[in-house]
């Protein structure tokens, strides 16, 4: 964890809120206690040996981890044909895991700890649905009724998701108010546990919301890092730089925590979705063009108007479509130990049917944004290290749930 | 001098009368309309009013409030009009008003700023709905040193260490405004279920206690029988209740200003009548 910014908050502060003036826990009172019930069950359950075993197992035997680190020669080739700016390209393989995405690492722990904690219910926020279907096997798994909270217009861009909720016995609540997207999935399920929280577990998606849970969906999801850096250091040699896409922000601090602190040589690179483009209002860059403020529990970037009204954002991928972003992401910005980039709609799309075409890889829309990004990376790197640059990239999810909107961009462009 | 919210539970107290403090959603369906509503309640018998600042994401808002912030949005209210709003009522009524809103506003505009502009418009309190007070620090320190009031919130999920935590977190400096703590009756968002009325009447006197500052009872009040409830006998039970969503249903409901001046007016009417009977 990184420590506090001095001066950037006064002594009170710095102890509410985990990373430097960013956390804390902005929510209704009644929603106070269950926060500090959940924050004594992380701070007993997760360290307990019982607990570290069993989701050991079902890490290994259930959800398949380790992934593996596979080398994209050809992609790199395809980036960078002279070989003068990538020496190895590497892809830490999230999609190979059970549902097809990282985001079961923290939906089988949160899962697991509801269930020592003895709650009788979970619910969950989902976007693009990857979160949504991790939670809803994770609660068939070990037994637990699920509720999952979906955007209307994400319910229907991401149909596929949808149908493999309900066939795990999950119950799918589209929301229809406000953007009818995450930001208000996240409302709706925050609304749900305030109404019933004595009963029920609310599993976050993403590395955001209120104390304690950034640390506790960063603590999940740093076995991506863990795995990827061995993995590096059994083989290729460390990365010199590490990129991941960021929504709300949790692959990215999941592959970033294992080389925050303890190679600071390692240059870390976020990508956020610049859907239309930064120059219009229809993008969810939040790090990138927004400002302080208060969404879903955190003090952390938000896009927000001059009076404080959230403002919608927008992104092909649903699962990056959120004016919000992990608090821990806006200190790592701030303190510049992160660098935050950012990729269109259109360069997302093109990544999606590159990687598809050179390594055989059908990557979600979410990471493509990260695979984007790359050659802007592999310019810099190379410039700042004198020779080609050794990437390591977070292959968060695959991109069978894309294939509506992949089709319809494709067959768009043919039409053209 | 004592300020205007203690001095209303003062005098209050003194009549062995509950307070009845009346939410409105200001801007909606207008600024200028809202200032009207918010005269008519307190003409109709309103002790306390709270202006509602709409905000986009209002997570513990039931869909009647929510949809009132929809409205008052596209009809332009912002913290800084509902500011110049609650001046515009301040010169007509004297009724105490506390600006009841979510954080993000607040701190996107600047604590002290608002803080400023609040004193400024007449404004005697301010509660945050999504500001637990330990993350309200330097919010209560500006509203103190101003003279007004921060209302802390207490819940049926708060157990006594919790309710003794938020009275230190929130006490009122020496000499400043001790405002009111107000006591929400369910787990849940507004505008939902009736059910923990009784209960929260029967734990008012021991919030009270804790909390060294008169309680009102608010959320599921949308009458008469539930005001009773909630109010308990003269003597006993929380120093007000609070209506919100009944009242901006009314306001939803009506069809022309006049509808809605005088459905807001029935409604404070009836649980006024509700309040003071024998």
């Amino acid at each position: 964890m990184a420590p506090a910014d001095p001066g950037a908050a006064s002594e009170g502060e710095a102890v509410l809120r985990t990373y430097g003036p960013y956390g804390g826990r902005f929510v209704a009172e009644t929603l106070v206690p269950a926060l500090d019930e959940l924050e004594r069950a992380v701070a007993t359950v997760l360290p307990s040996e019982a607990y570290r075993r069993e989701l050991d197992r079902l890490l290994r035997d259930y959800v398949g981890r380790p992934t593996p680190l596979t080398d994209a020669a050809r992609l790199a080739r395809a980036i960078d044909p002279e070989g003068s700016q990538i020496e190895r390209l590497l892809l830490k393989r999230e999609d190979l895991a059970h549902t097809g995405a990282h985001k079961i690492n923290n939906a089988l722990g949160q899962v697991l700890l509801a269930r020592a904690m003895g709650k009788a219910r979970i619910i969950a926020e989902t976007g693009a649905g990857q979160h949504g279907v991790a939670t809803a096997t994770a609660a068939a798994l070990l037994g637990l009724p699920c509720d999952v909270y979906q955007g209307a217009i994400d319910v229907e861009r991401q149909a596929p998701n949808v149908a493999r909720m309900r066939l795990l016995g999950a119950r799918v609540i589209p929301v229809e108010s406000g953007s009818r997207t995450l930001k208000d999935a996240m409302n709706e399920a925050l609304r749900d546990w305030v109404t019933n929280v004595a009963t029920t577990y609310y599993c976050v998606g993403s590395a955001a919301g209120p104390r304690p849970y950034p640390a506790l969906v960063a603590e999940l999801q740093r076995v991506i890092g863990d795995e990827a850096r061995a993995q590096c250091v059994a083989g290729p040699g460390l990365p010199d730089a590490v990129v991941a896409c960021v929504g709300g922000g949790s692959n990215a601090i999941g592959i970033f925590r294992a080389f925050l602190e303890r190679d600071p040589g390692v240059a870390l690179f976020g990508v956020e979705a610049a859907g239309l483009g930064l120059d219009t209002d229809r993008h969810a860059a939040t790090l990138t063009l927004g400002r302080r403020g208060v969404l879903h529990g955190a003090l952390s970037y938000v896009l927000c108007d001059d009076a404080g009204q959230i403002q919608e954002a927008h992104s092909v991928s649903a699962g990056l479509d959120y004016p919000g972003v992990g608090p821990e992401h806006a200190h790592l910005k701030d303190t510049g130990r992160a660098a935050y980039l950012t990729a269109t709609d259109a360069e997302a799309l093109a990544a999606v049917r590159l990687v598809a075409r050179t390594e055989g890889l059908l990557i979600a829309l979410e990471t493509a944004h990260a695979f984007a990004a790359i050659p802007a990376i592999a310019a810099r790197e190379a410039g700042r290290l004198g020779r080609p640059a050794r990437l390591l990239v977070c292959l968060s999810g695959r991109g069978d749930k894309d294939l509506a909107t992949l089709m319809a961009h494709l067959d768009a462009e043919g039409a053209s | 001098m004592i300020a205007r919210l203690d001095g209303a539970f003062e005098e209050l107290a003194r009549a062995h009368r509950k307070a009845l403090v009346a939410f409105l959603c200001m801007g909606d369906p207008s600024i200028d309309e809202s200032v009207d509503l918010c005269v008519a309640a307190a003409e109709a018998g309103a002790d306390v009013l709270e202006l509602g600042v709409p905000f986009s994401d209002p997570t513990a808002d039931g869909p009647a409030i929510a949809r009132a912030a929809e409205r008052a949005i596209r009809a332009g209210a912002t913290l800084d009009r509902v500011l110049d709003a609650a001046a515009r009522v301040r010169a007509r009524v004297a009724t105490p008003t506390v600006l009841f809103t979510y954080y993000n506003p607040i701190l996107v505009a600047g604590e002290a700023r608002v803080v400023a502009r609040a004193v400024e418009a007449g404004v005697d309190a301010l509660l945050v709905v999504d500001l637990p007070p330990e993350e309200a620090g330097p919010m209560r320190a500006a509203a103190a040193a101003a003279g007004i009031s921060v209302v802390a919130l207490v819940t049926p999920t708060s157990d006594a260490a919790r309710v003794d935590a938020i009275a230190v977190a929130s006490r009122a400096p020496r000499g400043g405004p001790r405002g009111f703590a107000y006591y929400v009756s369910v787990a849940g968002v507004t505008g939902g279920s009736t059910s923990g009325l009784e209960a929260a009447c029967a734990r008012a006197p021991e919030i009270r206690a804790r909390m060294a500052r008169p309680v009102v009872i608010g959320f599921g009040i949308d009458g008469a029988a539930s005001a009773r409830a909630a109010a308990g006998p003269p003597g006993a039970g929380p120093d007000g209740i609070v209506v919100g969503t009944a009242l901006v249903r009314r306001v939803e409901r009506g069809a022309t200003p006049e509808d809605r001046a005088s459905g807001v007016r029935g409604l404070v009417a009836e649980l006024r009548a509700a309040l003071d009977a024998p």
